[in-house]
């Protein structure tokens, strides 16, 4: 135990900590209640603070809900239950003789070793500045002066000397190794976001500089690494709806007393109705038409409308699927059941339908003036629309009598918009005009999406 | 029931199975704290092994509710005995009406189902309910009461609360999301894919044939299948398969045609073999 952490160990600064971390996981929207504190802080008691690591999944089992709560938990605990400042024992390290330790310990893949080389080399290599206030760390300039990402050749001889082995899983040993960097470099990242922390105030640093989980994560703004979470929030959410839509129209198929046949039954037991006869319901199948803009303006948007497709296509029998950019084309045919590609899909959709004219802007007057026509009787009294897109017409006519048509004819229409209602309407957006129309509701994460698509779907 | 994390570890290994920190902890503060334990992950990576690997640790019995759409209250509580209740009814013609009702709503026609049965008795017991994603939300409302008061309320019989509470042990697919209201009465623990180190160690425990160099290739493959975006990575169970099959094939080494010969141990989706022949140069002889 090193003297942090034993003067972490006392009495109320405990209960400070463990408040302030509580504090700061509600802010990235991590309901937490008194009771599952209260239960923290008995985990606390009981684990008490010789490892570091037992502390986390301790309060982690009590703190937490989901597996998705996790990337948020674990750079928030970083910054409340830090380990100790700096590395025991040894002062500012040389350059070359700290890279022959990484690699070292990136060779027998030491994930304890690595966090203490990460503490050291942020020690040594991350400060910056001298006068107070203009002073801090950073990652970036200790991972340029180390450049743990050049070690790979060199590991991987001290590997193949070392184990001789040249087997088949040799050639996995460039990613193992590959991985491993990547490993030490997120220590980095996260030892010197502490140590900002600890000059700057850990409450605001917890509250700007952890990542919102995946299904909180804009659409439009989602990177890649983001857009891979999101579609694990994705799929899963597809089949979920599909089991809740059963249950529904399970429930929906009891209850209500068909009377004629009843009464015609009763006739056998002299008039006295002696079971009632229950009115059978034809299951109405729900028909669904999704309408997707697949321009650039919403790419990531898009690649994740692609996954929904996909993963609807994949649950409900009588799903068409038209993509426009400014025309539209129907794309259902290229979709294939369980293969869960988004990436091949778009690539697909763009290659193989026709979705764009002179010009590579959408335009949603000309798409859905288009739709209407050449498509309209795809939808029909028992069909629920959804449009996904932004509305953007480019300053083009958005064509309402093409959208108030294709309203009258369907059984109900949903415009799911990834943008923000506040920016509804703002340049060249035609929402509040189409909003008119049909029912526009804000879609901008896989939450918000969630709630949404269950609440909508038709029974 | 354990004196430490590091006992808990002990005494799970003791039986076979080998915990991450992250489950040995869980598992201390589960016994200590007197909550149930919500165990989410990937299927086949020991959520249900591990209940029963704590019930053999306290020599208790494992009751389980195996959970599935439509499974409901009695079910999963308690019925009443009706064949023999008639049975009795017509047995006794001559009772006046309240002394048969009261003796037909007595224990002896009560036919206790898993969360009944779990609490009542002295002797230590372990319930397990299995996939409570697979259960409707009626059933969840259910499970709350049971497992915050540790009581059952029977109208004819009154309440029954548990002497000796169970050690309780929910899994999830997360194939529907688990209410707020049950998530925050349980501890929650993640069970993800194991360390390289630890899923080594689990193949040494589970298929000790099988040579440790070979076993180490075993892990480290099934980890680069890990990595790719596949539809159904490998779990430890499939990796336990692979190392059997591995073994009853008489490879003792591992190279292009052993692994493209077994690869269907081990991935489930005929793209996934593709798309991981393809990475791995399986095709490239």
């Amino acid at each position: 135990m090193n003297a942090r952490s034993a003067e972490a160990g006392s009495g109320a600064d405990v209960a400070e900590r463990l408040t302030g971390l509580v504090q700061a996981l509600r802010s990235h929207g991590v309901r937490i209640g008194t009771g599952e504190t209260v239960d923290a802080a008995r985990a606390l008691a009981l684990l008490g603070f010789t490892d570091r690591e037992l502390l986390r999944e301790g309060l982690a089992a009590t703190l937490l809900h989901g597996t998705d709560q996790r990337p948020v938990f674990d750079p928030v605990f970083e910054l409340y239950f830090p380990r100790g400042v700096g590395a025991p024992g040894t002062g500012p390290a040389k350059r070359d003789e700290l890279r022959d330790r990484l690699a070292a310990a990136l060779a027998a893949n030491d994930r304890a070793l690595l966090a203490r080389l990460a503490a050291e080399a942020v020690d040594g290599f991350g400060g910056y500045g001298s006068s107070p206030g203009s002073d801090g760390w950073s990652s970036y300039q200790t991972l340029d002066r180390l450049r743990p990402q050049t070690l790979l050749a060199r590991v991987r001889d001290s590997l193949r000397e070392g184990g001789g082995e040249t087997g088949f899983a040799d050639r996995l040993l460039d990613d193992e190794i590959r991985g491993r960097i990547e490993e030490f470099r997120r220590l980095v990242g996260a030892e010197a976001r502490r140590r900002v922390a600890e000059r700057r105030g850990r409450d605001e640093i917890a509250r700007r500089a952890v990542a919102p989980t995946a299904d909180r994560v804009d659409f439009l703004l989602a990177g890649r690494t983001q857009l891979a979470e999101l579609r694990r929030a994705v799929q899963p959410l597809a089949r979920k709806l599909a089991t809740r839509l059963a249950a529904r129209r399970r429930k929906a198929a009891r209850g209500s007393i068909d009377l004629r046949r009843t009464v015609r039954a009763s006739l056998s037991t002299g008039g006295v109705p002696m079971r009632p006869v229950l009115r059978r319901r034809r299951p109405a199948r729900p028909e669904l038409v999704l309408l997707c803009d697949v321009s650039g303006s919403v790419a990531g948007f898009s690649d994740f409308t692609m996954l929904l497709v996909q993963a609807l296509h994949d649950q409900f029998s009588k799903v068409r699927v038209f993509a426009f950019v400014n025309r539209v084309d129907e794309v259902t045919g290229l979709l294939v059941h369980g293969a869960a590609d988004a990436d091949g899909l778009s690539a697909r959709i763009r290659a193989e339908a026709t979705l764009t004219g002179w010009h590579g802007s959408s335009d949603y007057g000309v798409a859905l003036g288009e739709f209407t026509q050449r498509y309209g009787d795809a939808v029909g009294p028992r069909t629920t629309v959804f449009v996904l897109g932004d509305a953007r017409t480019n300053m083009s006519d958005p064509n309402l009598p093409a959208v108030r048509q294709l309203a009258e004819r369907a059984r109900r229409v949903h415009w799911l918009n990834p943008e923000a209602r506040s920016q509804w309407g703002t340049g060249d957006s035609a929402a509040p005009e189409y909003a008119e129309l049909v029912e526009m509701r804000e879609c901008r994460n896989a939450l918000q999406l969630g709630a949404l698509i269950s609440r909508l779907l038709p029974v | 029931m354990f004196t430490s994390v590091d006992d808990v570890s002990a005494r799970l290994a003791e039986t076979g199975y080998l915990a991450s920190p992250a489950v040995a902890t869980t598992v201390f503060l589960a016994d200590r704290l007197g909550k149930p334990l919500l165990v989410e992950g990937p299927a086949g990576v020991g959520k249900t092994e591990l209940a029963k690997a704590v019930a053999e640790i306290a020599g208790a019995d494992l009751i389980r509710l195996q959970c599935y759409e439509g499974v409901d209250e009695s079910r999963a509580l308690y019925e009443w005995n009706h064949a023999k209740q008639l049975l009795r009814i017509s047995a006794g013609r001559d009772e006046t009406w309240d002394a048969a009702r009261t003796d037909i709503f007595s224990e002896e026609f009560l036919l206790p189902r898993p969360l009944l049965t779990a609490i009542r008795g002295d002797n230590p017991k372990v319930l397990l309910i299995d996939e409570t994603d697979k259960a409707d939300v009626e059933v969840e409302g259910l499970l709350l009461e049971v497992l915050s008061d540790f009581q059952v309320t029977v109208p004819e019989l009154g309440t029954i609360t548990a002497t000796r509470r169970p050690f309780v042990v929910l899994t999830s697919n997360a194939s529907r999301e688990l209410s707020e209201a049950l998530r925050r009465r349980c501890l929650f623990l993640h069970i993800g894919f194991p360390d390289a180190e630890l899923e080594r160690r689990i193949v040494r425990l589970k298929v000790p044939e099988l040579d440790t160099a070979l076993a180490e290739s075993v892990v480290r493959v099934v980890g680069a299948l890990r990595a790719m975006d596949l539809r159904k990575v490998p779990s430890v169970s499939e990796t336990i398969d692979w190392a059997r099959t591995l073994l009853a094939l008489g490879a003792d080494t591992l190279d292009e045609t052993v692994v493209r010969d077994s690869l269907g141990v081990l991935l489930k989706h005929q793209d996934d073999v593709l798309k991981a022949s393809a990475k791995l140069d399986l095709d490239a002889l």
